[in-house]
């Protein structure tokens, strides 16, 4: 894996308050907010449940993705090892999500019907971080309505929270009222290139022809 | 399309029942399952209550629908019930601006400023409809009420769309007069 060494700051760029403009200063901002816990210009604190806080300092290198060992929703073992010069895209979500999980599992979804034979060379995972409740059957289920290539996974507690943190993905198990409990995350895609190395992000409803180019961006790294 | 007795009290199972019998009858009637839809109750109008298909196993599902308010006095949207689930919550979900997503009960509900208009509506508020015990297709409909803290309860009807229906248009368009647009991105 490599060390990235972000020296972009985007987050403040303005634009008219117009649809599809606040669309893209929202992803702009994403980049910006990533450049920003690359950087840790602000001194910020990366946030990671289940593991120690790390103080990004100035000009920092931080890694993005390591290697994991989990449990697909086939219920066999899968790690990093199967992914071996094959571009990659991480979605961390949970199946309780009303909405950002299965929009963004529909959208990948989408994107591999349109690549075509070209889709058979990137591997969409989607990790759960909720895997009290997403067990590789509940997984399996789930994955039925969504493309036949994408793989769950899932594993114990302290695996997933590994792999999260690998990516400084954030999330955290907020209890309600009703005794019940819902998952804050990142709602970003991950992309990942041939070399296992960090190559970029789509935001949650980055329109449909900016998902479709950094894919087959992310796919021409493996050829 | 035909339009529900108003129950008074109405949230027992057998009401419930009854709003899923009359709900097939008027899907049989309009023959345009994602025809725009609305309803009123006092001085409230309730636009194109809708939801989307459910992945299979799926334990919960989100409902957005318009409320505008034509009175001179506020009111709040406190309770929602679906026929596809055992519970209903008024959600605010926002993804931030470093791509978190959080979501978040609401415990008073949500308020209808005079004169207002408040949108459920992806990436914002949203009904949670929790401890799903069916799962409606694209194209069906499913029952649920809206309850006020003044105007009372309003029978309405969900429309479901796609999994992924409306999530890459402009979330501000009429939802109802563009229905077909949706089909264009399935997978
Ligand atoms: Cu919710």
């Amino acid at each position: 894996m490599i060390m990235i060494m972000a020296t972009t700051t985007a987050g403040t760029t303005t634009m008219a308050d117009d649809g599809r403009l606040r669309r893209l200063r929202r992803s702009i901002q994403l980049l910006g907010a990533l450049a920003v816990v690359l950087v840790g210009a602000t001194g910020w604190l990366i946030l990671r449940p289940g593991g120690p806080l790390v103080d990004a300092q100035q000009g920092a290198t931080v890694q993005i993705g390591a290697p994991f060992e989990l449990v697909s929703h086939t219920g066999e073992t899968f790690s990093d090892r199967d992914l071996a010069g094959k571009p990659y895209t991480v979605f961390f979500g949970f199946t309780h999500c009303p909405e950002v999980c299965p929009t963004t599992l529909w959208e990948m979804s989408s994107a591999l019907d349109q690549l075509g034979d070209e889709a058979a060379n990137m591997q969409v995972l989607f990790v759960t971080v909720d895997p009290e409740r997403d067990t590789p059957q509940v997984l399996a289920s789930y994955l039925q309505s969504f493309d036949d290539r994408i793989i769950g996974l899932t594993g114990t507690l302290e695996d997933v929270s590994a792999m999260a943190s690998s990516y400084r993905a954030y999330w955290r198990k907020v209890p309600t009222d009703d005794g019940d409990y819902t998952m804050d995350h990142t709602a970003s895609v991950y992309l990942m290139d041939a070399n296992g190395d960090f190559f970029g992000t789509v935001a949650y409803e980055e329109p449909a022809d900016a998902r479709m180019g950094k894919l087959r961006r992310l796919i021409a790294t493996g050829s | 399309m035909s339009k529900f007795v108003s129950f008074a009290l109405g949230n027992s199972l057998s009401a419930i029942r009854m709003l899923a019998a009359a709900g097939a009858l008027s899907l049989l009637a309009t023959a345009q399952p994602a025809m725009a839809h609305d309803y009123k109750i006092a001085e409230l109008k309730i636009d194109h209550p809708w939801s989307r298909e459910t992945p299979q196993g799926a334990k919960v599902a989100a409902g957005y629908l318009k409320i505008t308010n034509n009175g001179s006095e506020a009111d709040r949207l406190v309770s929602v019930t679906g026929e596809i689930s055992k519970r209903g919550e008024i959600h605010e979900m926002l993804v931030d601006d470093k791509g978190v997503m959080t979501m978040r009960p609401l415990a008073d509900g949500l308020e209808i400023p005079a004169g207002g208009v408040v949108e459920l509506k992806p990436s914002s508020y949203h009904v949670m409809f929790m401890d799903l015990t069916d799962s409606k297709k694209k194209g069906e409909r499913f029952a649920g009420t809206l309850t006020f803290e003044k105007a009372g309860t309003v029978d309405v009807e969900f429309a479901v769309d796609a999994i992924g229906g409306a999530s890459e248009h402009d979330h501000d368009h009429d939802h109802g007069d563009d229905h077909s647009g949706h089909d264009n991105h399935g997978g």
